[in-house]
């Protein structure tokens, strides 16, 4: 009988800023391979999530764990398990401009793959196997900061999938980008997941469907809901909830006002 | 759009563009300087990796070398020493295909106007024989004072000028490396790197924020709304730098940086490199002589 092993185990995991409790007391089971989308709205405790799954922040109470191993600043100081984790789980921040700090397109997809020490000629390799892959390569000896949104997007990408992670971590990979770019990165995700493990933070419902099996819905910090994109999409009162519908007044002809619910951001038309 | 926008920031304004007239409001301004001192920042980059002299150089034989400089020029009395060393500076610059007036130019006037006001007091102060007398103020110029003063700017100037040329000869990742291997220490090193990796992000967040503002402003500024919206400038802005440097070192973090710096190509430590240090250490030997 094949033994089965759960890729993130969190417990009791709550997180505090000075001033706002972000993540209260969650608990949460990731399987390998799984493709969730953690739905919230601004606030929610997404963004938190990822980072404390990116062994970047470290619960106040509670435990996270990684493949069986506790995630803490100590077992992270440590070169083999910290070289080991930083090449399986990568994070896509939602700002790329704060991922970017290289002088070239090529020094930064770079970057990772030197920190961990690869040999020279598989960085070569693998650096322009990235850009390929995300069709970038015009644009590696460019300076990052002076590209668009969307290809600023794409080389952050690049800088992660260049370390071939068994895990994707990405916050709001659709923000701020235009419809082309938006749904290049939503195929994107939806075809090459392989056996990765993609957890996406959004509060974008029309691509759920898309990039995720299954969906965790965040209200306040707190697991509102988890279940399958089709469940928790067709829960108005979920939704309406977790602040991921909204109610918009129509006045009709007639005077008299109706209150529909409707989704917010764009709407994906195939 | 967005990168036509940005092309319109960071251009620098040609000769006669109205947002470098005098009638230019006060966010207009900072706006444009804010455009003009990123352009200098990617222009530094640009120039080491020109083919220069001082490009051709070991980052270590150059970090060594010119350190030297530095301290032969602050420690000497004799101003011909100091001249010597800041026009042998110059020679590498125009041989490093450093743009003298545009990069250096710049470094001068600064350091000139902070040091310059420094020295200032002690043209007068300084007890010795009259040299010339300021008229109206009817103050003495001392000669003593001249030199303290001369002194002062010289070595100012040259040891600035001796540091821009490192900075703008050796692309910034080769320069932390070198810092490493010279045995800099680790935090010294990441500070170093996080502040040039932040630079672009907090032009950029300064910028938009100059720019948020002007959208929104009608007519122009006075002196007391200037002042107000200069301080409340840098007061939001060392608040969200604040949260963005943690953003930015998150980022390092989560792709595996652990305070070293790692480099495609390291530095082969050649022959020519060995004579050039040699050569360096020559120079500042002499003038401590």
């Amino acid at each position: 009988m094949k033994e089965w092993r759960l890729l993130y185990e969190l417990r009791d995991l709550t997180y505090r800023y000075p001033e706002v409790t972000a993540l209260d007391s969650v608990t949460l089971d990731i399987a390998p391979g799984e493709r969730i989308a953690v739905l919230g709205a601004n606030g929610s405790g997404k963004s938190t999530l990822l980072r404390v799954l990116a062994g970047l922040s470290f619960p106040n109470v509670g435990s996270v764990r990684f493949d069986g191993t506790e995630l803490t600043e100590d077992t992270l100081a440590g070169e083999t398990f910290a070289f080991a984790f930083r090449r399986q789980v990568a994070l896509i921040f939602q700002n790329p401009d704060v991922q970017l700090f290289n002088p070239t397109v090529f020094d930064e997809v770079a970057f990772g793959p030197l920190q961990l020490r690869w040999p020279r000629g598989e960085i070569v390799e693998r650096v322009q196997l990235a850009l390929r892959q995300m069709e970038i390569e015009h644009l590696k000896n460019r300076a990052p900061h002076r590209l668009s949104g969307g290809e600023k997007k794409r080389v952050s990408l690049a800088s992660v999938l260049v370390l071939d992670p068994d895990v994707l971590l990405l916050d709001e990979p659709t923000a701020a980008l235009d419809p082309q770019s938006q749904s290049q990165m939503i195929d994107f995700l939806a075809e090459n997941h392989g056996a990765k493990t993609i957890i996406t933070a959004t509060h974008d419902l029309p691509v759920v469907g898309d990039i995720a099996d299954r969906c965790v819905v965040f209200d306040a910090g707190r697991v509102a809901a988890d279940g399958r994109p089709d469940a928790i999409l067709h829960d108005e009162a979920l939704l309406l909830r977790a602040h991921l519908l909204y109610r918009h007044r129509h006045r009709h002809a007639s005077g008299v006002v109706h209150s529909h619910p409707h989704l917010p951001g764009p709407h994906r038309h195939d | 759009m967005g990168r036509q926008t940005f092309a319109w920031f960071t251009q620098p304004p040609a000769v006669g563009d109205p947002r470098l007239s005098k009638a230019a409001g006060f966010l207009e301004r900072n706006v444009v300087a804010l455009a003009k001192t990123l352009d200098h920042a990617a222009r530094a980059d640009e120039t080491a990796r020109r083919r220069g002299l001082l490009q051709k150089l070991d980052p270590r034989a150059k970090c060594v070398g010119i350190f030297a400089w530095i301290l032969a020029a602050a420690a000497t009395s004799r101003l011909a020493v100091v001249g010597t060393i800041f026009a042998l500076a110059v020679a590498l610059a125009v041989l490093s295909a450093v743009p003298v007036r545009t990069s250096l130019g710049r470094v001068w006037t600064g350091v000139l106007v902070f040091t310059g006001s420094i020295a200032l007091p002690a043209l007068f102060l300084t007890p010795g024989a009259p040299v010339c007398r300021i008229p109206l103020l009817e103050w003495n110029v001392t000669a003593p004072g001249l030199l303290a003063a001369t002194r002062l700017v010289g070595r100012a100037e040259t040891t600035a000028t001796l540091a821009a040329l490192l900075v703008l000869t050796t692309p910034w990742t080769h320069l932390l490396k070198a810092l490493r291997t010279l045995r800099v220490p680790k935090t010294a090193v990441v500070i170093l790197g996080m502040t040039h990796r932040y630079l672009f992000l907090l032009l950029g967040l300064a910028r938009d924020y100059f720019e948020a503002r002007r959208s929104r402003q009608v007519g122009r500024l006075d002196n007391a709304q200037r002042r107000h919206a200069a301080t409340a400038t840098a007061g939001v802005l060392l608040g969200r730098s604040l949260a963005l440097s943690d953003e930015v070192f998150m980022a390092m973090r989560a792709r595996g940086f652990r305070g070293e710096v790692h480099l495609l190509q390291d530095a082969r430590f050649r022959t020519r490199d060995g004579l050039a240090l040699a050569a360096f250490v020559a120079v500042a030997a002499l003038g401590l002589l």
